[in-house]
């Protein structure tokens, strides 16, 4: 039986939300392919998390618990084998930082096409057809694979997580990694409480020039905790050093794709617009009624970000309340 | 002493708007102006700071047709002493894994050496995966998005960023480590640096001289097609006083867009 190979990544115990999207997609394209969807988990209490990857569609687990962190090398043998074994027709894996790392290394050993970051993923004649960003969203690329396994990273908030279903189970086989990694993880410094990350966002406030200067920036972040947004930022006040580059959105930053993007005194310089424009609804508070974002925005105010800013987190504030 | 292998992409400025060629399955590249991708700077950069502090000697090299030339001269203007241009029509069509062959058969002309930086990703492509692919191919440890990299006794001590955290990584050497945006800060080449450039050796090599057959140079990945973004519908204006303004876009992102 055919079958699509996932990868599932863990951190401490918990799977991370693209790796379950990842599992719906390979769910849904094995349904319509007659396929089963394998999935690998690596990490201490792998085969604990198998039951929840089942939920979301996997019909076996391949759990590498002797594995203590995460670790290219290691990771990369233990895809490689379970891709050896089950010669897949897909091998999908999350477009986050360790698949990113993972798997373009998984790729050049079996020999495959990878095609990086892809937003939709069709079939045509049992054979799948990527479309993916290029030029951080200023271009969409539509691309086919030679031959198999066909390998895809999924970028994280575009594929529908599916309903998790307590009642499907997985078969888990037990499996070892081996060697030791050349690169290895000696310490993690978690960031800064409270700032989730832009790529897995579901809601973003990004501030800009408009701003003035770094001490009116904290009217940005207001309105991102009110929302429970993250906080970005353009390019522009990055290399003015007012926040951490990790910050920046855009061409040379992050690409993101958020239910809401908020752009706060940004005017949309063309490498901010690539790294945004594929956000469901855009907001665009801009003092310049002529400012390029307003292009790209579904709702637009023309305002002095140092007026509408605090309104706006007192607006939120209240419809929170208001809410319970 | 290190002898630091740097990969350099040359890519359109991040300012250019895209067109689609007549093709459909690529840019136009017509009045396109050409940079080094700025993560590659990053790459270059600290290949040189390396070099300053320890000796040795940097070596560039990049893939594609004459005009990447522009792009290896711009690194050397920056310090790199030599470069290694890899050309030939069979990577037109090259997908990610042959171009990797391809720089990873340059690269293993210029062994022994001690460290292959590159970039993150390649803007344009945005695909990061040549610093993978060349890792597995040159059978060498990777650390990949380095914001910090030491070298002491013949190991890498490496930061590198992930969501919501940072890593220190360990590695031996020789090691592939990419560069992400934050490494440090590309310095400009001096006008006596641009001069010196001209006279820096670009050694250039073809796919059968590189020892690539048929097999190696197959893509296995192919654009189909390339299209401009749907465009947005116009923007809804939202009047009033900036009171009344928060309050109706709170509204319509809850009652219209429904997304709060």
């Amino acid at each position: 039986m055919a079958a699509i190979v996932t990868f599932a990544e863990q951190r401490e115990g918990k799977l991370r939300r693209p790796s379950l999207e990842t599992v719906s997609e390979a769910r849904r394209l094995a349904d319509r392919l007659g396929a089963t969807v394998v999935t690998v988990v690596v990490g201490p209490g792998a085969a604990a998390l198998a039951a929840e990857l089942a939920s979301f569609g996997a019909d076996r687990v391949h759990a590498f618990e002797d594995a203590s962190t995460y670790a290219t090398e290691t990771c990369a043998g233990a895809l490689a084998a379970v891709i050896a074994q089950t010669t897949p027709t897909a091998v999908l894996v999350p477009f986050t930082a360790m698949g990113k790392d993972l798997a373009p290394r998984v790729a050049a050993r079996v020999g495959a096409g990878l095609v990086s970051d892809c937003m939709a993923l069709t079939l045509e004649d049992g054979r799948l057809v990527a479309r993916r960003p290029v030029y951080a969203g200023k271009a969409y690329a539509t691309v086919a694979w030679e031959g198999e396994p066909q390998m895809a990273t999924l970028r994280p908030n575009v594929f529908a997580l599916g309903t998790p279903d307590g009642s499907r189970k997985a078969d888990v086989v037990a499996g070892a990694v081996e060697g030791a990694p050349r690169a290895r993880v000696t310490a993690t410094h978690a960031a800064e409480a409270g700032n989730v990350e832009l790529t897995e966002a579901q809601v973003i406030v990004s501030g800009g020039r408009g701003l003035k200067g770094p001490e009116h920036f904290h009217l940005v972040s207001a309105l991102g905790e009110a929302l429970g947004a993250a906080v970005g930022a353009s390019r522009a006040v990055v290399d003015a050093g007012w926040v951490e580059h990790q910050m920046q959105v855009g061409q040379t930053g992050k690409t993101v794709s958020p239910t809401l993007y908020i752009a706060c005194g940004i005017s949309g310089a063309i490498q901010h617009l690539a790294g945004m424009s594929s956000s469901k609804y855009i907001v665009a508070i801009n003092k310049d009624p002529d400012a390029p974002i307003f292009k790209v925005a579904n709702y637009g105010i023309v305002g002095d970000v140092f007026e509408v800013l605090p309104r706006l987190t007192e607006a939120a504030k209240a419809y929170f309340a208001s809410k319970g | 002493m290190m002898k630091i292998v740097v990969c350099v992409k040359q890519v359109p400025d991040t300012e250019t708007r895209i067109r689609v060629a007549p093709e459909g399955n690529a840019i136009l590249e017509q009045d396109v102006s050409w940079i080094v991708s700025p993560y590659d700077e990053f790459a270059i950069e600290e290949a040189l700071r390396i070099k300053e502090a320890k000796g040795g000697e940097v070596v560039l090299v990049s893939l594609g047709p004459d005009r990447v030339q522009s792009a290896l001269r711009t690194g050397l203007a920056m310090g790199a002493d030599s470069a290694v241009h890899v050309k030939d029509p069979a990577f037109g069509s090259a997908d990610t894994l042959v171009t990797a062959r391809g720089l990873a058969a340059a690269i293993r002309t210029l062994a022994p050496f001690d460290l292959v930086l590159t970039g993150q990703q390649g803007v344009g492509g945005d695909n990061s995966q040549v610093p993978g692919l060349l890792a597995e191919l040159l059978d060498l440890p990777q650390v990949t998005v380095a914001v910090k990299l030491e070298i002491e006794d013949g190991r890498a001590v490496v930061e590198r960023e992930i969501e919501g955290a940072h890593e220190t990584w360990e590695t031996s050497l020789p090691a592939v480590i990419s560069a992400q945006k934050g490494l440090n800060e590309p310095r400009y080449a001096s006008l006596k640096g641009i001069m010196a450039a001209k006279k820096k050796p670009i050694a250039v090599r073809d796919a059968a001289g590189l020892g690539l057959d048929a097999a190696a140079l197959a893509p296995k990945t192919k654009v189909r097609a390339l299209e401009l973004p749907p465009s947005r519908p116009p923007a809804k204006m939202i009047e009033g006083d900036p009171e009344t303004q928060a309050r109706e876009l709170i509204r319509l992102l809850h009652e219209e867009a429904k997304v709060i």
